[in-house]
């Protein structure tokens, strides 16, 4: 062990490239006019501007929120792009008629989309700075009646929907953030899952910025009709730059009588240097509905990556027996900062949650937990468990928990447990002592420290994720 | 017991080390053969745990002076892992707990890493768990722990049980057994006493070190080292362990013996 434990160094950041390709953007900064242009190049519907326009009269009158454990300088909202698309707007009905740039970068980034290459199980959503660029294994879907497209697909497509459910579990003015992206969202995916279906394969949506000081406001909405199941996976990389770029994203969820959503994120934006220069600012607003008797929806989270990380993935328990999980893996690096994680509002009877958050910081990062549980008054018979488990590599990384519990009906159980681990010199000597190297050690206690969360990924992910953290932290201990 | 040169498996000469700036080793001297059982014994602050510690490479430790030579080469020189790899162990005075990391994992990782240093296919799962159950029989082990994290929730008596286990795995060449009678009642104490003298043999050596006697009744050595301030003050057989249980460490000092050159 020659180097300290102190000496923790990123493993260069390999999905920083920039794809040089022609895209068009409008001016800086955000008005009326601005959005209303959006909407038309959009070729919207009136309702959608109406939305739009109604989020942002919404958001002027709103302040930034300041609780977060977080720390950063003011955002100019006004020096922000707010749509850029690569150019070549035409209709795409094969993959041929993408930018072949395009589909290199995201076989770069290990999201092969062509026919020949892509993983045969999963379907994918590949979204380019503010559009999305092709989606696979469509008409397959569409057998089964399942609908995968970008939003602004589904705004010509399946407007009625939409209009039906947008808006519905995150409302325009959740939140300065959410009123933001319901402002100025450009993009995002679309999912539909019919009564009864259970959807054959993965959908997966994976986001990629590219443009220097351009903002992402993607917007995401899956709705599990009766008795359907649906397991989604997002990923997110972004290019390295000097300056912060903002994402902003809203995901809903609605699951009716007996559905199951599975929502799986594995976050790798750009994290920043060392220093904390550059980086993403990750401000994102999921929540999901169980709005059914014997509904599920479960958030699993593996993020990684980000300079600032401000999500709380939650779970509305209003149909009776519906269950809400939380599966989280934060890990904070070097300068990173992230306050994350979730709220289960028990509002129907016999409702369960879940909560398994795992918090790793390392550098001179902070990585918080922050949770609320709320037992209503009609939640009778509800029940809560939540484990909030911090890992500290090293000795200057900071690492918090902050739990809320709110309890308005006796007829409820809440069970909280949290603990704290290090790795620190002396584990890392008795492996050693053990003949284990530093890179071993490491892994092998980050992925025991996981394994509770990587279980709930689907498959080809887990071992990706377990991969992705080992990389993080290579050279960051010994 | 004439043992030729070539056997010598440790030699230290005039060793000196510091923790945080301040000097614990000041001018140590060891020498110790195949086949030999050696205790080092001493009061609190006497730096013996220490020397185990610098032995193994414990980064919190910086050696200022004098020469380790293990079997023909610097030891010094190398890693930490490397030292475990090429046979030194360390039975810990206080086992780690490392939640999350099975202690079957835990286990094959590290024999597989040895086998490898020694250019040796590494075992799959399946061999390696017919292996460890076989091993457990050493420290009468019950399997249920192999499932178990390392030492998590392991009592002080099940700790030391699974280190020697770990030795009974990676068969090293020089054990290093630091206050492994401590928090041991006296059955455990005879449980652990029996494995390591299982894993006793011609070819290697062992290295006790306590504050207590008692250990020596189950383990045997050969020669016993009186250490206080950093250098071993004087060497005897076991009955110099019984000695300094009957009169009290002061003894050795009021004595004021002479470093004894080994």
């Amino acid at each position: 062990m020659t180097a300290t434990v102190e000496n923790l160094v990123n493993q260069p950041y390999k999905y920083g490239f920039v794809t040089d390709i022609e895209v068009e953007t409008i001016p800086k900064g955000l008005s009326e006019d601005v959005i209303r242009l959006i909407s038309a190049k959009k070729e919207e519907p009136a309702f959608m501007q109406e939305f739009r326009l109604k989020a942002y009269r919404q958001w002027l009158k709103m302040k930034e929120p300041t609780w977060p454990h977080v720390d950063y300088p003011a955002i100019d909202y006004q020096d922000i792009t707010y749509y850029s698309a690569p150019k070549e707007q035409e209709k795409k009905k094969s993959l041929d008629d993408v930018d072949p740039a395009l589909l290199e970068t995201f076989d770069k980034l290990g999201i092969p989309l062509s026919e020949q290459k892509r993983l045969s199980n999963v379907a994918v959503d590949a979204v380019f700075d503010s559009v999305s660029v092709a989606t696979t294994f469509k008409e397959q879907l569409a057998k089964e009646g399942v609908i995968f497209c970008s939003i602004s697909e589904a705004l010509k497509d399946f407007p009625e929907l939409v209009e039906k459910y947008l808006g519905s579990v995150v409302p325009i003015n959740d939140n300065f953030f959410s009123a933001l992206n319901s402002a100025v969202f450009s993009d995002g995916s679309f999912v539909y899952i019919p009564k009864g279906v259970k959807c054959p394969m993965e959908l997966s949506t994976y986001f990629r910025i590219n443009t220097e000081g351009a903002g992402q406001f993607e917007r995401t909405l899956i709705i599990a009709e009766e008795g359907s199941q649906v397991s989604y996976l997002e990923g997110c990389t972004a290019p390295m730059f000097d300056t912060n770029q903002l994402h902003a994203a809203v995901v809903e969820l609605v699951a009716l009588d007996d559905a199951d959503i599975k929502y799986s994120t594995v976050q790798n934006w750009y994290a920043g240097d060392e220093n904390g220069k550059g980086g993403i600012y990750n401000f994102v607003t999921k929540r999901g509905l169980c709005a059914g008797k014997n509904s599920k929806i479960s958030w699993t989270q593996v993020e990684t990556g980000s300079a600032i990380t401000w999500k709380y993935p939650s779970c509305v328990l209003v149909g009776d027996n519906s269950v809400g999980e939380f599966y989280s893996v934060a890990l904070t690096n070097n300068k990173q900062q992230a306050d994350t994680g979730t709220k289960m509002i028990h509002v129907g009877k016999n409702t369960r949650s879940t909560i398994i958050s795992k918090g790793i910081s390392a550098g001179r990062s902070q990585n918080s937990y922050r949770g609320l549980v709320r037992m209503g008054p009609k939640a009778d018979g509800s029940r809560n468990y939540s484990q909030c488990d911090s890992m500290l590599i090293g000795s200057d990384a900071e690492a918090n928990t902050f739990p809320y519990i709110q309890v308005q009906n006796n007829q409820t159980k809440v069970e909280h447990e949290a603990s704290t681990s290090k790795i620190g010199e002396d584990q890392l000597f008795y492996f050693a002592q053990r003949g284990i190297s530093v890179e071993d050690a490491v892994s092998m206690m980050i992925s025991g420290f996981c394994q509770d969360v990587f279980n709930q990924l689907p498959m080809e992910f887990a071992v990706e994720a377990d991969r992705l953290l080992s990389l993080k932290l290579e050279g960051s201990v010994g | 017991m004439i043992i030729d040169n070539s056997d010598v498996i440790l030699s230290v000469r005039n060793l000196t080390a510091d923790v945080d700036g301040t000097p614990i080793l000041k001018g140590l001297n060891l020498e110790i053969k195949a086949g030999e059982i050696h205790a080092i014994m001493g009061p609190n602050g006497s730096g013996k745990s220490t020397f185990s510690k610098v032995l193994a490479g414990h980064p919190a430790y910086t050696v200022t002076g004098g020469e380790v030579i293990y079997k023909g080469q610097n030891l010094l020189e190398l890693e930490p892992e490397e030292r475990s790899r090429s046979g030194v162990f360390l039975a810990f005075q206080y086992p780690l707990e490392i939640p999350g990391v099975s202690n079957l994992d835990f286990l094959r990782v590290s024999f597989n890493s040895k086998r490898q240093h020694e250019g040796l296919e590494e075992l799959d799962a399946f061999d390696f768990d017919d292996l460890v159950r076989e091993r457990l029989d050493v420290v009468k082990m019950d399997p249920a722990f192999l499932d178990r994290s390392v030492n998590e929730g392991f009592s002080g008596g099940e700790k030391k049980r699974n280190e020697i286990l770990q030795m009974a795995l990676l068969e090293p060449t020089l054990a290093i057994l630091d206050e492994t009678d401590s928090g041991l009642d006296i059955d455990a104490l005879k449980i652990v006493a029996n494995g390591v003298n299982q894993l006793a043999k011609p070819e290697n050596a062992t290295l006790m070190i306590t504050h207590y006697q008692r250990l020596l009744d189950y383990i045997v050595p050969d020669f016993v080292h009186v250490m206080a301030e950093g250098k071993i003050l004087t060497t005897g057989g076991k009955e110099l362990a019984q000695e300094l249980e009957a009169k009290g460490y002061d003894w050795v000092k009021a004595e004021d013996v002479a470093e004894v050159a080994v």
